[in-house]
């Protein structure tokens, strides 16, 4: 009897373990799900605009609403230059950065500077826009926009990309502001990387006579390459989606012109600006087709990213 | 000689490397100064007892923010509710069932994509599949994108945290006769629990301060609304309209918003870090 209650239990506890395990994988399955769905109604939702269109929606610069006509040209130009700019600006300062808060820093200022850098992350972005709009962008137009257009607009090549009116708004003032806004994340990657070299390697250049700069520069580095590649992606995939911060600032003018002053558009701004107030089938479709495109650049960017993070994760645990 | 100047050049790259870096550092606390001291200098004055009591005016007038700060903490503590358990099975499976066949790494792969994916695009999907369907705006739509923002992020720490747990508890439960749905409820879960609580504190953080999600889901609602199948009012949300208002009751309003979240925002980040910082130190 005590016999086959036993076996009763045991069996109840496989049941249960099943039970349990079936629950966490469902879920698990969810998010692959979650993937397919926002796919599959993205382009659902954009086949209006994919018939209408075709391929012509990326190329053309024109957004007409009122003879609903559109392309997504301006945007994904807008969202690019910004992300790039940013890129250029951040990538430096979060190196110095990431030497700073692994090499450089007294141990008791490490945490509490790191968590500083951080919480530059932890700002909601609509804040950074505020303080763009009403802060950084009157400064900036008072006294960096006609520096710029003195000193670098006369100059060849690159001048014309500085030359316009000071106004302030535009896509220079928004990829600075994106700048700050990435550079969390990719310092806090560095980070994470540069503990991954081995202290042996380090001591080693060291103990030949290299200099702080030359240990960073020509042993962490080169050995770290692939994972900073890949935090430099996963910040460009953050800014390639950044909204509320570039729509503040970015100006939203459906132009393209020259110079970095002028304003412009990303495809986020123009999605939090235009689609609760999109009239119509197409406007709104075309609208939905923007997103499709913004998730198709950051997810590539992203997959980029994660994968050369997990290339550096598997060279450490042959080292190990 | 030559070896002096060569020794000398590369002591200069040295030095001025390393001030480059320092110099860095001071770029990034320079921007979090002054955007906190904007925070202060301008929402401080604008932070009355109104703010707390009154629902947001119509143009031109006086009033509060209540509507909103309820909207916004129902919407953040809904989508909290729904997605953290989702977030920590699927996390569990990741950590615990995951170590055979493609599923697990290829989840993995895709929630660390998720993770950072734009955050408007999740609105735009929930508007998609929600709002279109029961043809208006609402309270749980909103709650609904947040809660798909949530979900990656808690994935992501609970299997982090559950690495984390010594397999010898595990092996020592498994031999006292523990079956694995007792081992990792009551033993592996519980030993995480102030990393996983860390990670739902860090995504309700995210949450709070999100707009882009909002904006096509839950709308805005200038008057009182309980109600999670009407249009509802967030902090984000009214902060974005006031700010881009021409009216400055409205304009000082979205400042006092603007301190309120970021005040909030920020101690969440730091009571994660230390809450987790104290839970690391005692084991």
């Amino acid at each position: 009897m005590s016999m086959f209650s036993l076996e009763a239990k045991l069996k109840r506890q496989a049941l249960l373990d099943l039970a349990f395990r079936s629950l966490t994988r469902v879920s698990a399955f969810g998010v692959l799900v979650l993937l397919a769905a926002i796919i599959a109604s993205l382009v659902i939702g954009s086949m209006p605009a994919i018939h209408a269109f075709g391929f012509g929606f990326l190329t053309s610069p024109e957004w007409d609403p009122v003879n609903d006509k559109f392309g997504a040209l301006i945007p994904i130009v807008g969202t690019l230059i910004t992300s790039g700019i940013a890129l250029l600006i951040a990538i430096p300062v979060s190196f110095g950065i990431a030497i700073f808060l692994t090499e450089l820093s007294p141990r008791i200022l490490r945490r509490p500077l790191g968590i500083a850098i951080e919480l530059l992350a932890g700002i909601p972005s609509i804040i950074y826009g505020m303080w763009g709009l009403f802060v950084f962008a009157p400064l900036f137009a008072d006294h960096v926009e006609p520096w710029l257009n003195n000193h670098i607009g006369p100059l060849p090549f690159i001048g014309e990309f500085f030359m316009g009116a000071p106004m302030g708004i535009g896509i220079l003032t928004a990829s600075i502001i994106l700048s700050i806004m990435v550079i969390p994340f990719i310092t806090s990657v560095m980070r994470d990387v540069f503990d991954v070299v081995p202290t042996l390697l380090k001591e080693s250049a060291y103990g030949l006579g290299a200099t702080t700069w030359e240990v960073m520069w020509k042993v962490v580095l080169p050995y770290t390459k692939v994972g900073v590649a890949g935090g430099i992606m996963l910040g460009l995939g953050r800014a390639l989606g950044e909204t509320m911060a570039v729509t503040f600032v970015i100006g939203n003018a459906h132009e393209l012109g020259k110079s970095l002053l002028n304003p412009g558009n990303s495809i986020s701004s123009a999605l939090a600006n235009e689609f609760t107030e999109a009239i119509g089938e197409l406007y709104t479709s075309s609208l939905i087709e923007l997103g499709l495109i913004l998730f198709f650049i950051t997810f590539v960017v992203l997959a980029l990213a994660r994968y050369m993070l997990y290339k550096l994760g598997k060279r450490e645990g042959q080292a190990a | 000689m030559t070896n002096n100047s060569l020794y000398t050049r590369r002591r200069i790259i040295n030095g001025a490397g390393l001030t480059v870096s320092v110099l860095a550092m001071g770029f990034g606390l320079f921007w979090l100064c002054w955007i906190l001291w904007t925070l202060v200098a301008n929402g401080l004055p604008a932070l009355t007892a109104a703010v707390f009591t009154q629902m947001t005016p119509p143009p031109g007038s006086s009033g509060g923010l209540l509507n909103a700060i309820a909207g916004s903490l129902m919407m953040t503590v809904l989508g909290t509710i729904i997605g953290t358990p989702i977030g920590i099975l699927a996390g569990t499976y990741l950590a615990e069932f995951g170590q055979r066949g493609w599923m697990a790494p290829v989840t993995r792969f895709i929630n660390d994509i998720l993770l950072s994916a734009p955050s408007i695009v999740i609105g735009l999907f929930v508007y998609e599949v929600y709002v279109v369907q029961i043809k208006h705006f609402s309270g749980w739509a909103g709650a609904l994108a947040l809660a798909i923002l949530v979900i990656p992020i808690v994935i992501r720490t609970t299997e982090n945290m559950l690495r984390l747990v010594p397999s010898t508890l595990r092996e020592a439960a498994a031999a006292l006769g523990a079956p694995q749905w007792k081992i990792i409820n009551f033993v592996t879960l519980r030993a995480a629990r102030a990393g996983i609580i860390t990670g739902v504190m860090l995504a309700i953080a995210r949450i709070s301060g999100e707009t882009a999600p909002l904006l096509f889901t839950a709308l805005n609602n200038q008057f009182w609304s309980s109600n999670m199948n009407q249009p509802m009012a967030s902090l984000p949300g009214v902060i974005f309209q006031f700010a881009m208002s021409p009216y400055e009751d409205w304009k000082s309003l979205a400042w006092a918003g603007a301190l309120l979240i970021t005040l909030s925002v920020l101690t969440l980040n730091i009571l994660a870090r230390v809450l987790f910082r104290q839970s690391s130190t005692t084991h």
